[in-house]
């Protein structure tokens, strides 16, 4: 089995320094690594070195945050590259602290990512954009797989491979073609010579990888589609993973930190002499929006903090409600203030013209929501002779790094960044959007001489989080005698965050449609959270159809199907999850089985229910889901981030929300932002059809469809209709 | 307050203000780092750890109140190198995703099954209320039924 290193790659000085002193760098620009110079440098994506034990080292520029993409990245790559599996060593990229400094690093830390024109002819549409969109170094929007994977691994692995081979024929006389590779090997058939990856590096290296080299054909794939075990899992039970708030450096501090409660509020004023002389406290320190405490230990420094009696302004939003917001935004979505997603037909006059008895008319909302990662935030820093050190656990170093140096007022090049392990991320350490934990880290460090931790109590992570924006949707379908729709109108709010108009795009054939935003702006700070607008719109539309299915005393699955006959992927995820999960079938009084098909991020997911509510409250019994990401890397880590994209779609649909009250969060923990448990999670079932389109994500798509899912079955054990998230609070003491 | 532990079988004396929480007087004094802080107020379980091999939440547990001469286990000193069977259970069954929150889960599936290796599901779901936000319960679930089969010699359950 390939072996993970913790210690990162360090590259000092190009080819010849630090890790690679016993190999040979091939990337698909391995030219511009020797003229780092130029432009192009910035496009490398990954890469990958031949050892002299004729081991394999793959640098993953990408962050594991439990997707397991430090195994599935190194598959894809070792596949192509004929590695033996055994041994391929994976490193994460560059992370020490002169790799930032290096122009072969720059692409991993810079952030100004622009593929090279000589480059772009080379590649896809979806590569360029997505190295445009530094989705090559934020983990995020599930894109390691498809982005970085496909575009670079694979590459890399193949280029590799061309060039060791080309380097056998060229040693024995013969044609490249009558040369393969395999596990770390060349060989030559007709005459039995073989040589090791290892013996064939240096004359390999000589030759220009190749930017298009032949990828394999799919039947003759030996990793991948193979469940190999993650690489990272025995740090992981052992103990000996430190992350981000494990940190420790010479002579540091730590430092606790109490925000301005209110969103925008600014510190007015804090009794330090109350805590300056109690045990382990070094400093006291005023930020813009909060006041901090360093000491020797953290819970010293909390102690401390608490009893600073800070007093901050209300950020002049101490009026502003979740609950009269609500009420704000279905005044919004009755007005002519919309910008129109997606148009057919005409869906207004399709409406006007439907006979009141059948247009059918339903409202929803989301709240807003936490991301709740169990490692709260932290970040270390140490700003030193005017540089500035920055250690955390992030989605993306490159933002993070650039975040850093602009809150310090300095150059990029006086920045280090050292990314560490993060105990979850869904998208709150994405810190070019939402990095309050790392400008507060370099506002400590400025004002003291020392490095410094600081860690947010869970109370601050929860109440000076980014969150999922709330959304509220209105639709409205005329539907025919048979109660098919002919129209199709939904408008809904923006509260930010909400870039991917397909999102609310139907799968579903409707001749009128008109769908439309309406957008609405708040003091809430609003980012990324996990499936991001698909979390809330796969709500609004898969209850909806069901609704409508309901109405026309239709099964929902066969009205569904009914409606997708030009979508026989979602037919077969459909029909797939319904037949596991045993529809049709005779259920208990009380059980309901519910449907819903998401697609997002390149993938479709169909996810079938079961529910009960006959113990005096709702429980998940099961659900079944049936996956077309077009084609499988690794397929138990599939299955695991699509079971934990439902435990964390469900949990937000039973109990997540972020209510504001007085300008500020009303929930501060666990005890009242509630967590599905062992208890509480269901049996989960995962079927993968791999249909063989484009390759789609698996961090995010498990989570869109299970809320509707859920509030379908419910509906289907002879529940209430469910139109607001979440749902656990309206179903206790329900019962069937 | 002076204090006498046996942490990880070391002797250790505790000299710190008797209010300290165990769990920061593992990791900030000891750089014991395995028990992690999650919530502060006992909730989701992470920074558990055994106490005379029972599993406590040392998040809220004031070293006053840890009887003198106690023995402290954390991860670290389960066993050497993963090599508990709970440890080599997680390792099988894949169960950590980003592992945070799993030092914690061990250490209370350790001493849930030092005490009954035959647990009910029930008697499971009532002492593992331990928070994974990744949603780790089915490899863990899983992982323990491996345990609880191979301790009774009874076929897992499907």
């Amino acid at each position: 089995m390939a072996k993970l290193t913790r210690r990162a790659f360090m590259i000092s000085g190009g080819l010849a320094g630090g890790g690679l002193l016993l190999g040979y760098a091939f990337t698909p620009n391995r030219l511009a690594l020797r003229a780092p110079a130029t432009a192009e440098r910035v496009w490398l994506t990954s890469w990958v070195s031949v050892n002299a034990d004729n081991s394999s080292t793959v640098l993953v520029p990408q962050a594991e945050m439990g997707q397991g993409i430090f195994t599935a990245l190194p598959m894809m790559l070792a596949e192509e590259m004929e590695a033996d599996w055994d041994l391929v060593e994976v490193k994460p990229a560059p992370a020490e602290g002169m790799y930032v400094t290096d122009d072969i690093a720059q692409g991993f830390t810079v952030g100004e990512v622009q593929a090279p024109k000589s480059l772009q002819r080379f590649l896809d549409y979806a590569f360029y954009k997505a190295a445009n969109l530094k989705n090559l170094q934020l983990t995020g929007g599930s894109s390691s797989v498809r982005f970085t994977g496909q575009w670079g691994m694979r590459v890399a692995g193949a280029a590799a491979k061309e060039m060791l081979i080309r380097a056998a024929a060229t040693r024995w006389g013969v044609a490249p073609a009558t040369c393969r590779a395999r596990r770390s090997q060349v060989l030559h058939a007709a005459s039995g010579r073989q040589a090791s990856f290892a013996e064939l590096a240096t004359e390999a290296a000589r030759f220009k990888p190749s930017l298009t080299p032949a990828l394999k054909d799919p039947q003759d794939y030996a990793l991948r589609g193979k469940s190999l075990q993650r690489l990272d899992l025995p740090d992981k039970v052992a103990g000996t993973l430190r992350y981000g708030v494990d940190l420790q450096l010479d002579n540091m501090q730590t430092a606790a930190i109490r925000h301005a409660p209110c969103f925008g509020g600014e510190t007015l004023s804090m009794n330090a002499d109350a805590v300056r002389d109690l045990p382990g406290v070094r400093d006291v320190l005023r930020l813009p929006n909060a006041v901090a405490v360093t000491a020797d230990n953290y819970w010293r420094a909390q102690q401390a903090v608490a009893r600073l009696d800070a007093k901050f302004t209300d950020g002049g939003n101490g009026d502003f409600s979740s609950e009269q917001m609500f009420k704000d935004l279905a005044a919004v979505l009755d007005g002519d203030n919309l910008e129109v997603d997606f148009e057919q037909g005409d869906g207004a006059q399709a409406l006007s013209l439907a006979a009141p008895d059948k247009v059918v008319e339903a409202e929803y909302r989301a709240p807003f929501l936490a991301h709740a990662t169990m490692e709260p935030m932290s970040c270390a820093a140490r700003l030193h002779d005017g540089k500035l050190e920055v250690w955390a656990g992030v989605q993306d170093p490159l933002g993070a790094r650039a975040l850093a140096a602009r809150t310090a007022g300095l150059d990029l090049e006086d920045v280090v960044f050292h990314p560490l392990q993060m105990g979850g991320g869904f998208g709150r350490r994405a810190t070019m959007f939402c990095g309050n934990f790392i400008e507060d880290a370099v506002r400590v460090a400025m004002q003291v001489s020392y490095p410094v931790k600081l860690i947010w109590s869970r109370e601050e992570d929860m109440q000076h989080d980014y969150y999922r924006p709330a959304a509220l949707s209105r639709f409205r379908a005329a539907v025919d005698e048979q109660g098919q729709p002919q129209a199709w109108v939904n408008r809904y709010t923006d509260l930010g965050v909400n870039e991917d108009v397909a999102a609310a795009f139907i799968p579903y054939q409707v001749e009128h449609q008109q769908i439309a935003r309406t957008p609405f702006e708040t003091p809430v700070p609003v980012s990324y959270w996990r499936s991001v607008e698909y979390s809330y719109q796969g709500f609004f539309i898969e209850s909806f159809i069901d609704e409508l299915a309901h109405r026309a005393g239709a099964d929902p699955l066969a009205y569904r199907l009914k409606l997708l006959a030009r979508q026989p992927r979602h037919q077969a995820l459909l029909r797939l999850a319904a037949e596991k999960i045993g529809w049709g079938g005779p259920l208990p009084d009380g059980v309901g089985l519910g449907l819903a098909i998401v697609k997002s991020f390149g993938s479709i997911v169909a996810q079938a229910a079961r529910v009960s509510l006959a113990q005096g409250g709702l429980r998940v019994e099961k659900v079944v889901s049936a996956v077309d990401p077009g084609a499988l890397i690794n397929p138990a880590i599939a299955r695991a981030q699509i079971e934990s994209g439902i435990i964390y779609g469900m949990t937000a649909a039973l109990h997540g929300e972020i209510a504001i009250e007085q300008g500020r969060v009303a929930q501060s923990n666990f005890h009242d932002y509630q967590m599905a448990r062992l208890a509480t999670a269901p049996r989960m079932e995962t079927h993968f059809i791999e249909s063989g389109a484009t390759i789609g994500g698996m961090g995010e798509v498990g989570t869109p469809p299970i809320a509707p899912a859920l509030c379908n079955a419910v509906f289907a054990a002879g529940g209430p209709r469910l139109r607001r998230l979440p749902i656990a609070a309206q179903l206790s003491g329900q019962t069937a | 307050m002076a204090l006498k532990l046996t942490i990880n079988g070391a002797a250790k004396l505790v000299e710190v203000e008797p209010e300290m929480p165990l769990l920061w007087f593992l990791r900030d004094e000891l750089g014991l780092t395995a028990a992690k802080y999650g919530c502060g107020i006992a909730v989701c379980g992470a920074c558990t750890v055994h106490v005379n091999g029972k599993a406590v939440r040392s998040c809220v547990l004031p070293l006053a109140a840890v009887e003198e001469g106690a023995e402290v286990t954390t991860l670290e000193g389960l066993a050497a190198r993963g090599a508990h069977p709970v440890q080599q259970a997680w390792v099988e069954h894949q169960a950590p995703q980003c592992g945070y929150c799993q030092p914690g889960m061990i250490m209370a599936v350790a001493a849930l099954l030092k005490d009954n290796p035959n647990p009910t599901e029930d008697e499971v779901n009532a002492r593992i209320t331990n928070i994974c936000r990744c949603g780790s319960y089915q490899a863990v679930r899983a992982a323990l039924e491996s345990l609880r089969a191979k301790a009774t010699g009874a076929p897992p359950a499907a």
